[in-house]
């Protein structure tokens, strides 16, 4: 071909599947005698992090009653079983920290 | 955003701030654009308490308010209109690109980081029919999804879409079913995981010599057509099926990995190894041809030769110096490959991995405190998962085995020029079959 030549090509990107929305929960009206679960991702030293964040509730929410959950293996696997305990045992989740 | 999505349990994630972008991506693609996220600075490895504690009393890293404060308001304040409006949205891939000069479409491709910034071959529909010309398969084949980690949407592609990356990446037609075992796999060779790993391919069976492919001198270097450019159509067919491979987006490696820009892509000299082909090893029949495929290529060590008398001790010397969470592929010069048959009885590969196994070791207190097994590998084992939950027991002082037997590989490569010969650090991730995409 010739520069300046207008050519057609194939565009190389892959098929990207549908975004379907997905609705939050409802929030809270207040965290005073509610159960948060701090969720430990296991990841990069995050249990310091939450158990520093179930210490800074302690001393100014102590109202909340602050739950430290590690989830059950590595992060790159589900993990129903932990998010089935906080359906039934807790109000809301903190999860870190993730990346 | 399983807590909050699926079990309706109002969450807050945390995360640091280098991933902002990356974390407003993936809620947004997983449907929840508003999930309620709040940032600390980046690092948290390595930090004592109170330099923890320091970021949680601190301020939000993406809005300036008090970090505590994001985090409870994300818990207790009410959605709001924009909170409830539907994010479903669709997207579609036109399978051409809008007429223009050679020019402009090799500025687009940049620009759109589509290439690997070095030139590449427009894909035109006469060079992508004769691509396709090399396979029995249909172009409208959906032959595999791809994605750059667990966290993101799969993207899927057909066999046409394979064909536009590989002559992207200058391969000959003949190349074209390599490619399309590869892209058929799967696996990514564009992980976006902060530890800038990249991928590595060994070819065996008689597609080597069909493909004119080298196993000898110079093999995983920039000195054979095939070598080079199956392994370039791997990184770009990853980056594009994919849906991109982005710094600060879709690719995170914190340092990058110029193993990347081919893949480390080589034929096993099978005809020069003392030992069964690596495809052999893995069920495969030796007249079969395939790509065995291997990620998180991040490290490389070397030497010369084993020596008479202390040939274990460098052996084992290069081995101690990697992270016990990675596998190892021995890459063995063939005199190499000889001498480990000579100086250990090792006459099969199987034999040296044992070996190996059994004599890398280290204190179990060592072993615990890496960071990549505390991340990885100790979960597993609280979790319950053997082999690592017996390890749990292990005293402190007693010595464990640092690599599983089957986390050890070995290859052959070279001309024989020398001893020279290297370990790896990669994973093991398939054998895969090529003829079945002639």
């Amino acid at each position: 071909m010739a520069a300046g030549d207008r050519i057609r090509v194939h565009n190389p990107m892959g098929f990207p599947p549908k975004v379907t929305h997905k609705p939050l929960a409802p929030r809270l009206n207040t965290l005073d005698g509610k159960t948060v679960y701090l969720v430990d991702c296991r990841f990069d030293d995050s249990d310091i992090f939450l158990k520093q964040m179930q210490a800074w509730f302690s001393e100014n929410m102590p109202g909340v009653k602050t739950v430290f959950k590690p989830i059950n293996s590595v992060y790159t696997k589900d993990d129903p079983a932990t998010w089935e305990e906080i359906k039934e045992n807790g109000d809301a989740a903190v999860v870190g920290v993730g990346h | 955003m399983s807590i909050d999505g699926k079990y309706a349990v109002p969450t807050v994630a945390v995360h640091t701030d280098i991933f902002y972008p990356v974390t407003q991506s993936v809620v947004r693609m997983n449907g929840m654009p508003r999930m309620r996220q709040a940032y600390v600075p980046q690092p948290i490895m390595g930090k004592t308490p109170q330099q923890l504690r320091a970021y949680i009393d601190g301020p939000d890293m993406k809005t300036g308010r008090p970090f505590m404060q994001e985090v409870i308001e994300g818990l207790t304040r009410p959605l709001d209109s924009q909170d409830l409006r539907d994010s479903s949205f669709d997207r579609s891939t036109p399978r051409f690109l809008e007429v223009d000069t050679e020019e402009n479409l090799q500025a687009m491709f940049e620009e759109n980081n589509w290439t690997d910034f070095l030139p590449i071959v427009l894909p035109t529909e006469e060079r992508v029919e004769a691509m396709l010309k090399n396979t029995s398969h249909a172009r409208d084949e959906i032959i595999g999804r791809m994605r750059p980690t667990n966290f993101r949407e799969y993207w899927a592609y057909d066999v046409e879409k394979v064909a536009v990356n590989a002559v992207m990446a200058g391969a000959r037609p003949e190349y074209f079913p390599a490619i399309l075992a590869m892209a058929a796999s799967g696996v990514s060779a564009r992980g976006s995981t902060t530890s800038s790993a990249a991928a590595m391919c060994v070819v065996n069976g008689p597609i080597r010599h069909e493909l004119q492919m080298n196993s000898g001198t110079g093999a995983m270097g920039p000195y054979n057509h095939a070598n080079a450019t199956i392994g370039r159509a791997w990184g770009l067919l990853s980056t594009n099926l994919q849906g991109g491979s982005t710094p600060g987006l879709t690719y995170l490696g914190s340092q990058g990995n110029n193993y990347a820009y081919t893949s480390i892509t080589f034929a096993e000299n099978e005809e020069r190894s003392p030992w069964e082909p690596f495809h052999v090893q893995h069920g495969f029949k030796p007249d079969q041809s395939t790509v065995s495929l291997f990620g998180g290529a991040r490290a490389t060590s070397f030497t010369l030769g084993l020596r008479e008398n202390y040939w274990e001790k460098h052996v084992l010397n290069l081995v101690r110096g990697f992270d016990p969470h990675t596998e190892l592929v021995f890459v063995l010069d063939p005199i190499t490959a000889r001498q480990f048959v000579d100086r250990g009885s090792f006459d099969t590969k199987e034999k040296l991995i044992e070996w190996v196994h059994r004599n890398a070791t280290m204190e179990a207190a060592e072993y615990w405190d890496y960071q990549l097994i505390q991340n990885y590998i100790y979960p597993r084992a609280t979790y319950g998962e053997e082999p690592f939950a017996s390890r749990l027991a292990v005293p402190s002082e007693e010595m464990l085995p640092m690599f599983l037997e089957d986390e050890i590989h070995v290859t052959v490569v070279g001309g024989e020029t020398n001893g020279y010969w290297r370990i790896f650090a990669a994973g093991y991730r398939g054998t895969f079959n090529v003829d079945e995409w002639r």
